[in-house]
């Protein structure tokens, strides 16, 4: 059981909830045991410079190289050369999150087009299993 | 005092009203802590007649302005300085916070007194404040964090605050535990 995502400056968090749910963010520096200060940074992700406790933070697997209160300018480059929102994005649990957000905002026709799509797919298994037995 | 939300610092100066025999009396200035300027008017008077012959009625407010932090973008170390009145005395304390803001501070001074010490905050005075370098720091809580390169897991995370979901979990039954190791 050892532990591999870490509270650090630099540590790359999805916000879980408050007004920014859903989006990454940084923490630029710690206060305590309980709260940190996170920024987007803002011009990327939205997130403006805020503390915000550890409980409404679910940490990842990313980092990014920034020093202590970093500024925006040098959060946001750190971010273009880490490339962490493509790595994001690649990552299954991004991955999850935005087909869930999709099967939320799907229309009754997407969710008859689903429902056909899967009918189909398990129409080709049952046929392959037939052959195999 | 009540204390809803976050504490404010005002700076309130005021003076005995003037009169015949005395036309310019001395001002007085005050730092306090209150959630509004109302509260931080009455603190004033409650202070000033503790230390001088003045009181409301005797006395008139110059100015309540309220003062706002320079930089709230920093963490920076609070040293805060009170007096509280216990169940059985009163006791001079000396406790320090990290925080953002000093009146941040100030809050979590008077939560955590109401925590530990089940002090009220019509029973806490602060007496002074004081904003610390990392190596004036005394307590090891704020000591450890001051540090540079701290870092630290977050382990058996449990879920706290049950929004939206039953007690443990979304469903009434479930055949497993709740997963806490989060990496």
């Amino acid at each position: 059981m050892v532990f591999k995502r870490y509270v650090e400056v630099g540590r790359v968090v999805l916000v879980n909830y408050g007004p920014d749910a859903g989006k990454l963010a940084t923490i630029i520096d710690i206060v305590d045991q309980n709260k940190c200060l996170i920024e987007g940074p803002a011009n990327i992700t939205g997130v403006s410079r805020q503390m915000i406790s550890y409980s409404r933070l679910a940490l990842t697997d990313f980092t990014v190289k920034v020093s202590r209160n970093a500024r925006q300018k040098s959060l946001s480059a750190a971010w273009a050369e880490a490339d962490v929102l493509a790595k994001w994005e690649s990552s299954s649990w991004a991955k999850k999150l935005s087909s869930k957000k999709k099967r939320a905002s799907l229309s009754d026709f997407d969710r008859f087009k689903v429902m056909v799509a899967r009918k189909q797919k398990s129409a080709i298994i049952a046929k392959k299993m037939k052959e195999l037995k | 005092m009540t204390v809803a939300g976050k504490m404010r610092q005002y700076q309130v100066v005021g003076r005995k009203a003037a009169t015949e025999d005395n036309a310019n009396p001395e001002a007085y200035r005050m730092i306090i802590f209150a959630p509004n300027a109302v509260i931080a008017k009455s603190k004033f008077w409650y202070y000033m007649h503790q230390f001088r012959k003045m009181k409301k009625t005797t006395g008139e407010i110059l100015d309540c302005v309220e003062l706002v932090e320079k930089n709230s973008r920093i963490i920076k170390n609070y040293g805060i300085w009170l007096r509280y009145s216990s169940r059985s005395g009163t006791h001079n304390m000396y406790r320090e916070y990290r925080d953002l803001t000093l009146t941040g501070a100030v809050s979590q001074l008077y939560n955590e007194m109401a925590g530990r010490h089940r002090t009220r905050p019509r029973s806490i005075q602060i007496i002074r404040t004081a904003t610390l370098a990392a190596s004036e720091l005394k307590r090891p809580n704020g000591m450890q964090f001051a540090k540079r390169n701290v870092k630290f897991p977050l382990p058996h995370r449990v879920a706290s605050a049950k929004r939206n979901v039953k007690a443990l979990s979304d469903k009434t039954f479930t055949t497993n535990r709740p997963t806490t190791f989060l990496g």
